[in-house]
């Protein structure tokens, strides 16, 4: 038997791929995860990036390329050698034994002289002291992620991989889990690496997310980044809403790209724009979009439409426009003031926004699997 | 912090059952009471009357007759003349459990997790035997196990057999019971390991132990409910069985099942010894899965 592999730094894929007989469920996929860093693989079911983790953890082995932490190559060993551990999507936890035993599992695996003490310690950082004798059964659901926490953390694995770590708590649970997980990471400065299909989760985690899709990443970036300027079809769709229509580039104005879309001509910078000559698909976010009745005077794009819907939400109100080229636009308003909104389904209005919002995507391509 | 009391008292606080609970219940008895009437008139009664039969005494001079009485010289009798009988069920019994779980766990752990497509198949063929009868299954072992067989008479060729026989001998007793109770054994270690989530064994590899600890540690452990089922399955009735001993064992040195069954219907004036017997042999069952369950049990894995 031989012991944990010792491998510290950055972890890198080189392309790896891992097909499952005639499928491929991740393709030729390279990726580097600097130290410390909390990391979010982002993708709908399917996408492989369950697949990516287990690859990680050492629970599958690639087809093909290597998984390295630091200068150590793990390809081929297996998960009991690997200074990674798991939280696992349904906890995993062992039912047969109790919370401190579950806990304390690793660092006995391990011979650590004071796995006690380390499980006390664990159990502290997830605030689950007080349960330590139960069993698992006795625990709620958000007990449970908890304790599957606290079992990954008490090894100080080099990695830590959380497999839709919240995906079973309910929703203020889960925003709750979001905070402590984030406050965690910063208090033991592990590499974490996040796997989930929950966008906001990802996003108010993580410090880089990979989006992927059909065993690609297809945009990795800031969260920021990647909201405000998705560089493909899949990532403008997949990220939060846009309004977006397919369109064709007739020229240049300066620094801008003019296009017709659907009949109505924009600009888009051409600096936010991934294609420069043909089709493209336009895309602009709601709360990008302002709304108002006056014809507006600003140099921004501005279309004519008419409201169908105004829901006030409390802090915004948001309104969906009917357009002359015969789709509908998302808008959101924010509520800076108090007067009463005078905007009622059937008036006309004007949609304007800044060019230097709008981005343009290649027009074909991967859309919502 | 907040996170902690809200998943703390995340439990809902407990109900009074609503009104129509109470009428509810009344279905719920006589749903029992089909059960109840056969229980008590198919098991209770007969218990009631074998123990009443157990204490009586014999008519001087007529045999074949008895009169009630409380005649405790019978489970005397039937603890001191049959000892060795009592020791022989329980060692034979104990042995073939053994066997039996040395040739089952590996069975069922391959049917719940490498079997596959040939599953289904394999749960088959450890159900089929039940489809012919039990007697001829056993006759079946006396074909098998006899001196012209191909079993004994390649173990002969290696010097394996220093009798030049294994039937009628207390080999093929156990060799027996291990057969005919297997599929006790085989189905609840199955039914147990099917139910554990593959990822909590993944889980034990993850956190650092290799294939044999996983198993020790993790694996085993989540089908014991299944192993204390299927060693009681096999265990019990297996210590009271005759029929592997009369087809297939020697004519001496018999088992506790076989004295039963022969002072119940061989030996005139028996009827009192034998009930006295099979009161024993029941306690003496209870009290060891009682022991058994006590040490191994876990009630709190279901």
């Amino acid at each position: 038997m031989g012991g944990v592999r010792q491998a510290q730094g950055d972890l890198r894929l080189e392309e790896v791929t891992k097909t499952f007989g005639d499928f491929v469920a991740v393709d030729d996929l390279s990726l580097e995860v600097p130290r410390g860093s909390f990391f979010a693989l982002l993708g709908p079911s399917g996408c492989g990036k369950t697949t990516t983790l287990r690859m990680i953890a050492g629970l599958e082995q690639p087809s093909a390329g290597r998984v390295l932490i630091g200068d150590t190559d793990l390809t081929g060993s297996r998960a009991y050698e690997r200074p990674v551990n798991t939280v696992f999507q349904s906890y995993a936890l062992f039912p047969h034994l109790t919370v401190r035993d579950n806990v304390s599992f690793g660092p006995k695996r391990r011979k650590a002289k004071d796995a006690a003490k380390l499980a006390e310690d664990a159990l502290e950082l997830v605030q689950m002291t007080g349960f330590a004798t139960r069993k698992p059964t006795q625990l709620s659901g958000g007990q449970q992620q908890r304790v599957a926490l606290a079992r990954a953390l008490v090894n100080h694995p080099e990695v830590l991989l959380l497999d839709e770590p919240l995906g079973a708590l309910d929703l203020k649970l889960r925003r709750e889990m979001q905070v402590e997980l984030k406050r965690i990471q910063t208090e033991v400065g592990l590499t974490f690496i996040h796997v989930t299909h929950d966008q906001e989760e990802a996003m108010t985690m993580a410090d880089t997310v990979a989006v992927m899709n059909k065993g690609r990443i297809e945009q990795l970036g800031a969260p920021a980044d990647l909201y405000d300027l998705p560089r493909t079809r899949f990532v403008a769709h997949f990220l939060g809403q846009a309004n977006t229509g397919v369109g064709t580039i007739e020229g240049t104005d300066g620094d801008l790209l003019v296009a017709d879309v659907l009949g109505t001509k924009v600009g888009i910078s051409k600096s936010r724009s991934q294609v420069h000559e043909g089709d493209l698909l336009f895309g602009v976010r709601p709360e990008k979009v302002k709304v108002s009745r006056a014809k507006p005077d600003g140099v921004g794009n501005d279309v004519r439409g008419v409201v169908r819907d105004v829901s006030f939400l409390g802090v915004a109100t948001s309104y969906l426009v009917d357009m002359p080229s015969g789709t509908t636009w998302s808008c959101y308003e924010q509520n800076l003031d108090v007067d009463p909104i005078d905007l009622r389904p059937g008036d006309e209005v004007w949609l304007t926004w800044n060019p230097g919002h709008a981005f343009g995507v290649a027009a074909d391509g991967s859309d919502e699997s | 912090m907040t996170a902690v009391t809200a998943a703390v008292t995340e439990e809902a606080p407990p109900q009074a059952p609503p009104p129509e609970a109470t009428k509810r219940s009344w279905t719920a008895y006589l749903l029992l009471l089909p059960g109840v009437l056969w229980l008590g008139v198919f098991f209770i009664l007969p218990l009631v009357q074998l123990a009443a039969v157990s204490l009586q005494s014999r008519f001087p001079g007529f045999p074949g007759y008895y009169y009630p009485d409380l005649n405790f010289a019978n489970y005397v009798a039937a603890l001191t003349d049959y000892a060795p009988h009592f020791a022989r069920s329980f060692l034979y019994a104990g042995l073939a459990t053994l066997l039996a779980f040395a040739l089952a766990y590996p069975l069922a752990y391959a049917l719940a997790f490498k079997a596959g497509r040939w599953r289904n198949l394999m749960l088959i063929c450890v159900i089929a035997p039940f489809f012919t009868s039990f007697i001829l299954r056993t006759f079946a072992w006396s074909q098998i196990l006899a001196d012209e067989g191909w079993v004994v008479r390649t173990l002969d060729f290696f010097q394996l057999v220093p009798g030049g026989s294994i039937i009628n001998t207390p080999i093929a007793v156990v060799a027996g019971l291990t057969y005919n109770f297997l599929p006790f054994m085989v189905l609840p270690i199955y039914a147990s390991l099917e139910r554990a989530d593959p990822r909590v064994i993944e889980a034990g590899g993850d956190l650092y132990a290799n294939g044999f600890t996983t198993f020790r540690t993790v694996t085993l452990p989540m089908s014991m409910p299944g192993v204390l089922a299927g060693t009681l399955l096999t265990f019990i009735p297996a210590a009271g069985d005759f029929v592997n001993m009369e087809l297939l064992g020697p004519q001496r040195g018999k088992m506790v099942g076989n004295v039963i069954n022969d002072q119940f219907l061989a030996v005139p004036g028996g009827y009192p010894i034998a009930a006295a017997l099979s009161f024993t042999l029941m306690a003496a069952i209870l009290v060891l899965v009682f022991l058994y369950v006590r040490r191994f049990g876990t009630e709190q894995l279901v």
